[in-house]
């Protein structure tokens, strides 16, 4: 569980000034949940992300990943362990120059026996579908690959949450698809709390909750059926909803009697289909 | 056309050499180059050929290739060879005009430096063409880790090859895309002397420095994600045991090397010293 009290974080800026980055945010997220965190660029989320694995300590308040506070330097290693973290570059996050070395590289480091390393290096390889290429160079590998290879290198070290910094910005569409799925199946399958940073909103719909930050507050937090059912405060921050959320939007306004909570295509399809007949 | 060059080649194939512990890979690598020199007679230079011929065959590297290794160094082969055949001293002078005299040490030590280059050349470059890199990285580490005592960063050293290795590619396919990058801008690289055409690679090797860089920064965030805290009580996923066919190549070895130390003292005995 992850519980973010008054937590404040400001940065020097080139010219002198203190830039706040945080301001006093306030979140729990339950064990298992699928949090996905919006906002646009500079909003504060990924600065946000980084508290939630130690990378960055509060400036003020307090964050907590299962009752362990983040400042607290002795469980730091404890804290990583627990909280892994995906980022946006999946060539810059892998280490090794096999696949499977990369995957040991976490568990290596948390000194763990070479034959439970083994272990979890082949389910972890297996969680995200990659077992046939575990001999591959990684650059080799297509980009959404080396994404996955990347994110079973943090689940080897079987983490209870991974945060994701935007970890589908740099894919082709492929790529976004297998490494949704696979988020979607570790939270689902293996009931690993997901939190994912995102500016995709199609992304943010699968998510069970959706948390947006804006000039480093929290503005909205609810159901993504909720929250992007307020097209206008939406795109007040800066942010886009759904197409098909736009869509309903726009025959709202001509007047067409349509649900304002539409958030996938087959929905949609079906609402459109029922003003036709 | 950049990702094609590899640095120290590795052919996965499945040999006795390619199972050989690559920490004894290395060691034997060291003691062959040392054996080397000790070989000045045309025996120790049978022997040694007899050596790396055998060692080749079992590889199922094709001798092809690795007589190839020696390219990028003919030029340094020949030109010592050159030297030593015109400047070396001696009384049985063979050849001369005006100035320039061969004599019959300067033959000799001519096709000594030509045949030992030639060895050391082809013996190294079968241990990069036998190990997998992370394998020799591994190997070295292991090795050096007793001098971890005395302080030398053994672990250190070898995650900076890994590193090294890793990100070879990754900035290769960078490079080349800075490269298009600026030439799509009107850059040209092509033209001019040597003076200009390095002045033209600035642009690509500024950009090049900054984003290598903003990675170095983003992998270091990424490696403290995943617990490094460098090399105490890190524990590795494929342990490294001496085996039978170890022990085989070390008898081996051992033979080779009291072959050419037999021959080196049987050759000193007849030219008596």
């Amino acid at each position: 569980m992850i519980e973010v009290k008054d937590l404040v974080y400001s940065y020097v800026s080139d010219t002198g000034d203190n830039e706040e980055v945080l301001k006093n945010i306030n979140l729990k997220i339950n064990k298992g949940e699928f949090v996905a965190i919006l906002g646009h660029n500079g909003s504060g989320k990924s600065t946000f992300a980084k508290h939630l694995n130690a990378i960055h300590l509060p400036l003020g308040g307090k964050v907590y990943i299962d009752g362990i506070d983040t400042s607290d330097t002795e469980k730091l290693w404890d804290i990583r362990s627990k909280v892994g973290m995906v980022f946006q570059n999946p060539d810059n996050q892998i280490v090794a120059s096999i696949v499977e070395e990369d995957v040991a590289f976490a568990p290596e480091n948390l000194a763990i026996d070479p034959a439970e390393i083994r272990k979890r290096v082949d389910e972890a390889l297996e969680t995200v579908g990659m077992s046939e290429y575990k001999n591959h160079a990684p650059h080799m590998l297509s980009g959404g690959q080396k994404q996955r290879v990347a994110i079973a290198g943090i689940i080897a070290m079987k983490p209870d949450i991974i945060v994701m910094d935007e970890p589908t910005a740099m894919l082709d569409p492929i790529g976004r698809r297998e490494v949704i799925k696979t988020i979607e199946d570790l939270n689902q399958k293996y009931g690993i709390t997901i939190v994912l940073i995102t500016h995709n909103m199609d992304e943010a719909v699968k998510a069970q909750r959706v948390v947006v930050i804006d000039g480093g507050q929290i503005k909205v937090d609810d159901t993504p059926r909720n929250v992007f059912k307020n097209v206008e405060l939406i795109k007040s921050i800066g942010l886009d909803v759904p197409q098909v959320t736009m869509l309903a939007y726009e025959l709202r306004k001509v007047g067409f009697d349509i649900r304002d909570d539409v958030l996938t295509v087959d929905e949609c399809t079906e609402e459109i289909y029922k003003l036709c007949q | 056309m950049l990702k094609d060059i590899t640095l120290g080649q590795f052919f996965p194939l499945d040999s006795p050499i390619h199972k050989l512990d690559p920490r004894l890979k290395i060691m034997f690598t060291l003691a062959f180059i040392v054996l080397v020199f000790f070989a000045d007679s045309i025996p120790g230079y049978l022997a040694v050929m007899l050596f790396l011929g055998i060692t080749v065959k079992l590889s199922k590297i094709k001798f092809r290739i690795v007589l190839k290794s020696a390219k990028p160094l003919l030029f340094i082969i020949i030109f010592t060879s050159i030297i030593n055949l015109f400047f070396t001293g001696g009384e049985n002078v063979v050849f001369q005009w005006k100035f320039l005299k061969i004599t019959e040490t300067g033959i000799v030590n001519a096709v000594n430096m030509a045949l030992r280059l030639l060895f050391l050349v082809m013996g190294s470059s079968l241990l990069t063409y036998t190990t997998s890199p992370i394998m020799l990285t591994d190997g070295i580490e292991r090795l050096l880790s007793p001098f971890a005592k005395i302080g030398l960063p053994a672990h250190e050293l070898a995650m900076m090859m890994t590193i090294a290795l890793r990100f070879i590619p990754t900035l290769l396919e960078e490079t080349e895309k800075i490269i298009m990058a600026q030439k799509a801008r009107g850059a040209d690289f092509e033209s001019g002397n040597i003076f200009k055409k390095a002045k033209a690679l600035i642009p690509v090797l500024v950009p090049l420095f900054i984003s290598s860089f903003r990675r170095a920064d983003e992998l270091a965030t990424a490696m403290e994600c995943r617990c490094y805290r460098g090399g105490k009580n890190r524990t590795s996923m494929k342990q490294l045991k001496i085996c039978g066919i170890d022990w085989v190549a070390l008898a081996v070895m051992i033979v080779f090397t009291a072959c050419i130390v037999l021959i080196d003292i049987f050759n000193l005995n007849i030219m008596g010293y």
